[in-house]
């Protein structure tokens, strides 16, 4: 077993697990440290839209209780975790970074957050996120941004931009998050950190407050592949509850994490993604990371895609169309924020409903909600959502001719490194863009996973690499992605968080 | 407060000479399966308000929806019963308007892809003939909540203080069945109306799927009404093929005299609108059961957009071919064949078998004959005072009976009581009355009220004597056989009894001893 470091916020999960279970350390010490960390650091970052000291605590507490009385426990017992706030939380507030839920306190747990504590992780809080997840950048997050710990004047990435900033600044081990167009991954990418999106149905949804049902997909967040293979094993699994659920066992990842090997197997370089708009630091790391996976064993083809020039097309008629219906459930007449519209006596119902919407909903999910409604409005169906459907068809399509040919396809996470807080912000299509390279695995239902590929020379800011598989093979992205992470670690001489800049009062202090 | 009438209406057989009615009926009904249809929460009628529900018929955020399988099997024998085609791959669609009772602000329901399409019922009417209703689709659905409006004239939503809202109905299994444009039905088209929704009934009862109570709101129904000119007899090609007028949509109209009723008014509101020079307004109508007539609703534009999609939360549903089959097996006998097995087996005439019918009383016969009572006696004692009773009630036979805790056992119990000659018919009579007052078993009540006919022949003998001797014209008249004066003798008998005696029994002993 490696030595665990002294601030015990710097282990990876792996190893604080391994540690848990030989009895060296305690979950109530490792849960302290990050509260901690937390109360140190999240001034600056803002990961963090509700921290729960005294439930973490406690869990910590019961887990150490039953290690102690030799109960059997799960791999990551004891490792406490950050979940994304579009996950319901008994007894926790919930409001995916909305003022229309502010107050909320749900009456149930997600199944992932169900399995979270029976596989024994306490729950430190709830990480901030773009409203109801529309957005690359946190900046439409209700309760004020989460800033980068690598620049903290620039953007984690978003919708999950609260979890990969977690993960970055050391405030959690490990952090759910959901994918519904890129919002594990470009977080990923743009914090150095490491983040899956599943195969489709792979993760239970029931509990995700939904964005776009065809398209949402939980899954986990780490520092190292390892750690994000782990988490995955813990998440992941059948739930009756969702229908959309696969009725197989998780993929073997902690496995193929383990063995790290892309010995023989055949890489895909997607033509499509990575031409024309991509930062030539995220090339060039790309093209690095690319050459390295030859190196060790890989054989690497150029392969081609031509259908997903029309991905962004289609998700932005898709996702709308599906979040219209989605939020029309915010009505201010079951729970949630409920406005009285000014100036009216004795309101109705629908008047208080438009007040609330109005007042509850900021300005992207209105801009989403609108587009969506449009899209389905009788007469638009066809040449809309219809369309749409048939591109989504033909992106499968293209992904099917490509695993013909290949195991995994890879592609830069996103287009770029991380942008300034506040540019994009006014440019809803710029904003858009960010997700060019991840969309077309959540119009196809197939995993991807993204990892740091090193800092861009211009910047010096992260950037990441994005591995798909083909549906139910989530497997191949842990052996291809522990593979190249540790030839890359091994060329940077450490992991790459490492490089981050210094936070909270130490660095104040100069420390 | 009861509704004005505003509109004015055209005498409905004058209407006949002028029009011709086409009607579409769409009928709700609620299966009784003991979950609802996308969560586990029991389905029990008159809960406590808001206690049979979950995440997910409450719609809490993140909650998800998961099919129940028990549902689909009753839509797909429903399906079959109808004789329609039965959908090897259908989606769910999210039918998509705002509404308090409706907790996701979209009702999971069924839009092009229904579960089963393209059937038939064929209804008999009253004279014994025949209409052939199409069948356009049957689709699965959820219910909503129910809204209960405090304050206000009208018990609706305008003119309200406040509402509360009753989610235990919120995902309750619906099916929608929808009929072609009934055409053809002429001036018949409130029966045919009133004889499809009764037909459709006793269907869904005889699949077991459905509790079918109107009053309870398991079966609802609307109806659809619009007037063409006539031009000839109904079924003539060329009134055939007389475009549709513009329709109105009766909403909830709950029994089945109401049926009827509401389509009559409606083409007698709609012809008087014609004849004037007006112009029907596409629109929701109310029924007002107390007054029978309807008042205007909510407008219906082609407008209303309800954004359907197919819903992305539930996968679709793929009944296999042989899944099919299965549940074809699982088919009752189609209520009109049964019917008319019954009718045979218990030697009923057609009019017989017709008041059986119309007093809701086949199943009470059904099972009174099969726990031991003749067809006969079923009939006479079911469709006398219970039936006389419930009638006045304003309630069915069985529910009122069951209300009651009176059996098919107690009837059997009783015709064996009068075929033993324990009693006669008087006497059965009071019995019944006693059970029906809750005193007991029919024995127990004849053995409480001392009800018994004299079975001591010796005390009867006695009485014969003593009026033969009373009465000698008459006893001379019976001895030169004019046999029909027996009748005044035995009345006398009787009385000289106290009723407790067997009539029959007097009658045979007079004869004895006067021939
Ligand atoms: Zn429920």
């Amino acid at each position: 077993m490696t030595d665990l470091p002294t601030d015990l916020t710097r282990a990876t999960a792996a190893d604080l697990a391994g540690a848990l279970a030989s009895g060296a350390i305690s979950s109530v010490e490792v849960t302290q440290a990050h509260l901690d960390r937390i109360a140190a650091v999240d001034g600056q970052v803002h990961s963090y839209l509700h921290v729960d000291e005294a439930g973490a605590l406690a869990q910590a507490r019961s887990i150490d209780d039953r290690r102690r009385a030799g109960e059997t426990l799960g791999a990551l017992a004891g490792v406490p975790i950050a979940v994304k706030d579009v996950m319901t939380t008994k007894g926790l507030p919930t409001t995916c970074g909305s003022k229309i839920l502010e107050g909320w306190i749900p009456p149930y747990d997600a199944t992932v957050v169900s399995k979270l504590r029976e596989a024994g992780l306490p729950i430190l809080g709830k990480t901030n996120m773009d409203e109801f997840a529309m957005g690359s950048s946190t900046e439409h997050s209700a309760y004020g941004p989460s800033h980068n710990p690598w620049d903290l004047d620039r953007i984690p990435g978003g919708s999950g931009g609260g979890s990969s900033s977690v993960l970055a600044s050391f405030q959690a081990p490990l952090a759910t998050g959901t994918d519904t167009g890129g919002s594990i991954r470009q977080p990923a990418a743009v914090t150095a950190t490491v983040g899956t999106k599943p195969t489709y149905g792979g993760v239970s949804r029931y509990g995700l407050v939904a964005l776009a049902s065809s398209l949402d997909q939980a899954g986990p967040c780490g520092r190292t592949v390892l750690d994000t293979a782990l988490l995955h094993a813990v998440m992941g699994g059948h739930d009756p509850m969702d229908s959309t659920s696969i009725d197989a066992p998780v993929p073997p990842v902690v496995e193929a994490a383990r063995a790290a090997s892309v010995k023989g197997m055949r890489v895909g370089v997607v033509k499509e993604l990575g031409g024309e708009g991509y930062q030539p630091g995220v090339r060039a790391r790309f093209d690095e990371s690319v050459a390295l996976l030859e190196e060790l064993g890989a054989e690497v083809v150029e392969v081609s895609c031509p259908n997903f020039e029309y991905a962004l097309a289609a998700y932005y008629l898709i996702l709308p169309s599906e979040a219209s219906s989605n939020l029309a459930k915010f009505d201010a007449m079951r729970y949630g924020m409920r406005v009285l519209p000014e100036g009216i006596d004795a309101p109705s119902a629908e008047q208080v409903m438009a007040a609330t919407r109005d007042a509850g909903f900021g300005p992207e999910v209105k801009r989403r909600i609108i587009l969506g409604t449009y899209a389905l409005s009788s007469g638009y169906y066809d040449a809309y959502y219809g369309s749409a459907q048939k591109v989504r068809a033909l992106i499968a399509q293209d992904f099917d001719n490509a695993y013909a040919q290949v195991d995994v396809l890879v592609s830069p996470t996103a287009p770029t490194t991380a942008f300034k807080l506040g540019d994009k912000l006014e440019d809803p299509m710029a904003m858009y863009l960010n997700d060019i390279a991840t969309i077309p695995a959540n119009l196809a239902g197939v995993p991807g996973m993204s990892i740091p590929s090193g800092l861009a020379d211009e910047d010096g800011l992260p950037a990441g690499i994005q591995i798909l598989a083909p549906a139910t093979k989530d497997e191949r992205l842990y052996s291809v992605g522990a593979a190249l992470e540790a030839a890359l670690v091994d060329r940077w001489g450490g992991p790459i968080l490492d490089r981050a800049p210094v936070l909270g009062a130490a660095a104040a202090k100069g420390a | 407060m009861t509704t004005v009438a505003t509109d004015a209406v055209m005498d409905y057989d004058e209407a006949m000479t002028k029009f011709d009615p086409v009607m579409g009926l769409e009928v709700h009904v609620e299966l009784h399966t003991a979950t609802k249809m996308f969560c586990g929460c029991p389905t029990e009628f008159g809960a406590e308000p808001n206690s049979q529900v979950c995440p997910v018929c409450l719609g809490l955020p993140g909650a998800l929806p998961v099919v129940n399988e028990k549902a689909v099997e009753s839509a797909i024998r429903i399906g079959l019963a109808l004789n329609c085609e039965i959908a090897e791959w259908c989606r769910f669609a999210r039918k998509n308007y705002f509404y308090p009772d409706m907790p996701k602000n979209f009702q999971t329901s069924q839009y092009d892809e229904p579960i089963a399409f393209e059937g038939h019922l064929d209804v008999e009417l009253e004279d014994g003939s025949v209409y052939r209703v199409e069948i356009e689709r049957a689709h699965m659905e959820e219910d909503t909540g129910k809204s209960l409006h405090i304050g206000g004239a009208t018990g609706r939503i305008h003119g309200a203080d406040h509402s509360l809202v009753d989610y235990n109905r919120a995902g309750i299994p619906l099916i929608e069945i929808v009929t072609k444009p009934m055409v053809g039905a002429g001036e018949r088209a409130p029966e045919v109306a009133k004889a499809y929704v009764s037909a459709l009934r006793d269907l869904l009862r005889a699949l077991d799927v459905s509790d079918v109570k109107m009053e309870q709101g398991s079966m609802r129904c609307d109806a659809n009404v619009s007037l063409r000119p006539r031009v000839g007899e109904p079924l003539d090609e060329a009134q055939l093929e007389v475009p549709l007028g513009t329709r109105t949509e009766t909403k909830n109209v709950n029994s089945l005299r109401s049926v009827e009723r509401a389509v009559r008014y409606e083409i007698s509101r709609h012809a008087a609108i014609l004849e004037g020079g007006g112009s029907i307004l596409q629109e929701t109508r109310h029924w007002h059961e107390d007054t029978g007539i309807t008042t205007s609703g909510r407008v219906k534009s082609d407008a209303e957009d309800y954004r359907y999609f197919p819903e992305p939360d539930l996968v679709p549903v793929a009944p296999t071919r042989e899944t099919v089959e299965t549940l074809r097996g699982t088919l009752p006998e189609p209520p009109g064949l049964r019917r008319k097995r019954l009718q045979s087996d218990w030697g009923y005439s057609d009019l017989e078998m017709r008041d059986v019918v119309n007093a809701g009383a086949v199943e009470l016969i059904e099972e009174t004959v099969a726990v031991g009572a003749s067809a006969g006696a079923a009939k006479k004692w079911w469709l006398g005072e219970p039936s006389r009773r419930a009638n006045a009630e304003g309630q069915d036979i069985v529910t009122y009976a069951a209300g009651l805790g009176l059996t098919p056992a107690h009837i059997a119990e009783l015709d064996g009581l009068v075929a033993a000659g324990r009693l006669n018919d008087s006497m059965a009579r009071q019995v019944l009355d006693g059970v029906l007052a809750g005193e007991g078993t029919p024995t127990a009540v004849a053995d409480a009220r001392g009800l018994e006919l004299v079975q001591d022949d010796g005390a009867l003998e006695a009485a014969v004597d003593k009026v033969i001797e009373a009465n000698p014209d008459v006893a001379a008249k019976i001895r030169d056989g004019k046999v029909a004066a027996a009748g005044a003798l035995i009345g006398q008998v009787m009385k000289e009894m106290k009723g407790q005696a067997d009539a029959g029994k007097a009658r045979e002993l007079i004869l004895a001893k006067l021939q």
